[in-house]
C-alpha cells in the first residue's frame, strides 16, 4: 500500500488525469475521415510524434558540459527527432498537394 | 524570476495549435492547412523548450547542431522520395521518433542519482519510454524494409506467437527484475533493451506486406506513446499531450484503415499467419 502510495503524489495524479483526459480527446478528435485521407493523416500525427524531440533537447540542457556519452544520445536522439519532425511535415505536404492537384484535373 | 508558469502557458498555446492542426488535417478541404497548423505548433513548441528555465550547462551548440543535421537530413529525404514510395518513408520517419524516445531511457537511466528508489514512478516511466521507444524503432524498419523490398515479403520467424508472447513475458519479467533490485542495474537494464528491439522485429515479421499500412498506423501510435512515456520522464506537458494525441488518434485511425479492408485488427495482427501470400 505504501508503495502504492509514493507513486501517486498530487503531480502524479494530475499528470494522469491528463493523459486520460488528452487521449479521450485523441480518440474523438479525428473523427470520419475518409479513406484518401488516411495515408496524410498517417504521416502528419507521424511528424507531431517527434514532439518527442523536446525531450532529448531538455536531456541535453540539463546536462553538464563535460557529461560527453549524455551531450552524444542526446544529439543522435534530437537529430533522429528532427528527420521525423521536418522529414514528416514535408512528407505530408507532398502527399496533400498532389490531392490538391488531382481535384483540379477532375 | 521563475517564469516557468509563463512557459507552460505556451505549451499550452502551441498544444491548442496542434489539435486545431490534427482535427484540419481529418478534412479533405482543410486538410493541407491543417499540416501547416500542426507544424507551426510543433515550432513554437521547440522554440519554447529552448528558452524554458533549466538547471544544467544548456549545452546549445550540441542542440543547434543536431537540429540542423537532423532537419537537412529530413527536408532532403522528404523532398527526393518518389510519391509511391511515401508510406515506407513515413514508416522510416516514424521508426527515428521512436529511437529518440529510447536514447532518452537509456540517457535518463544514467542520469539517475545514486540510492534513487528503483520501485519508484521515474524508474517505471524510463522502463516504459525505452522499451516503447525500441519496439516502434525495429518494428518500423522491418516494416521499411517489407515495403521497400528488401526483406522478402514471407519472410518470418518460426513459431512467431510462441516467441511474441514470450519475448513479452520476458520484458515484463525483467522490468520487474530492475525495479525490485536494490540499486540499478545497467546489464538488467541492456538486456530489457535488447529484448524490446528483438520483440519489435517479432511482432511486425509475420505479417504480410499488404497489411504494412495498418501496421504502420499502429506503430505510429506506439511512437507517440513512447513520446508520451518521454514526457512523463520529464513532466512535460507538450510532450504528454502530443504524445498521447497520437497516441489515441493513431489507434482510430488503425482501425478504420482496417474497416476500409473489411478486416479485424486482431485478424491483421495474428489472423494472417500464411494468408498474405
Amino acid at each position: 500500500m505504501e508503495q502504492i502510495i509514493n507513486f501517486l503524489d498530487d503531480n502524479t495524479l494530475a499528470m494522469l488525469s491528463l493523459l486520460v483526459l488528452s487521449s479521450f480527446l485523441g480518440m474523438e478528435i479525428i473523427g470520419k475521415v475518409p479513406t484518401v485521407l488516411h495515408t496524410p493523416l498517417m504521416s502528419g500525427a507521424n511528424a507531431i510524434s517527434g514532439v518527442v524531440v523536446i525531450g532529448a533537447i531538455i536531456l541535453i540542457r540539463r546536462a553538464d558540459a563535460t557529461d560527453y556519452l549524455t551531450l552524444v544520445l542526446g544529439f543522435i536522439g534530437i537529430a533522429l527527432a528532427m528527420i521525423n519532425v521536418v522529414g514528416g511535415f514535408a512528407v505530408t505536404n507532398r502527399m496533400l498537394d498532389m490531392f490538391k492537384k488531382k481535384e483540379r484535373k477532375n | 524570476m521563475d517564469y516557468s508558469n509563463i512557459i507552460d502557458l505556451l505549451y499550452l498555446v502551441s498544444i491548442i495549435v496542434f489539435i486545431i492542426g490534427l482535427k484540419g488535417l481529418s478534412h479533405p478541404e482543410s486538410a493541407r492547412k491543417g499540416n501547416q497548423v500542426a507544424a507551426l505548433g510543433m515550432g513554437m513548441a521547440i522554440v519554447i523548450s529552448l528558452f524554458a528555465p533549466e538547471t544544467g550547462d544548456n549545452n546549445y551548440l550540441w542542440i543547434i547542431g543536431a537540429m540542423l543535421v537532423g532537419g537537412g537530413i529530413g527536408l532532403t529525404s522528404a523532398k527526393k522520395v518518389a510519391m509511391t514510395k511515401m508510406p515506407e518513408m513515413v514508416s522510416l520517419f516514424n521508426g527515428l521518433g521512436g529511437a529518440c524516445a529510447m536514447l532518452i531511457g537509456i540517457a535518463e537511466f544514467g542520469n539517475l542519482p545514486a540510492g534513487t528508489d528503483m520501485m519508484s514512478g521515474a524508474v517505471l516511466t524510463n522502463i516504459f519510454a525505452m522499451f516503447v521507444g525500441a519496439v516502434s524503432l525495429t518494428g518500423s524498419l522491418v516494416a521499411y524494409g517489407k515495403l521497400n523490398g528488401s526483406l522478402r515479403d514471407n519472410f518470418t520467424l518460426p513459431a512467431p506467437q510462441l516467441i511474441n508472447i514470450t519475448s513479452l513475458i520476458g520484458i515484463i519479467a525483467l522490468s520487474v527484475m530492475i525495479m525490485t533490485q536494490p540499486e540499478l542495474n545497467m546489464a538488467l537494464v541492456y538486456a530489457l533493451l535488447g529484448l524490446s528491439l528483438f520483440y519489435g522485429i517479432a511482432f511486425v515479421t509475420p505479417i504480410g506486406g499488404g497489411d504494412m499500412p495498418v501496421v504502420i498506423s499502429l506503430l505510429n501510435s506506439v511512437t507517440g506513446i513512447g513520446a508520451t512515456g518521454a514526457g512523463l520522464i520529464y513532466g512535460n506537458n507538450i510532450m504528454i499531450i502530443g504524445g498521447i494525441l497520437v497516441g489515441a488518434s493513431g489507434i482510430i485511425l488503425t482501425v478504420m484503415m482496417c474497416e476500409a479492408m473489411n478486416r479485424s485488427l486482431i485478424n491483421v495482427l495474428v489472423g494472417n499467419l500464411g494468408a498474405s501470400g
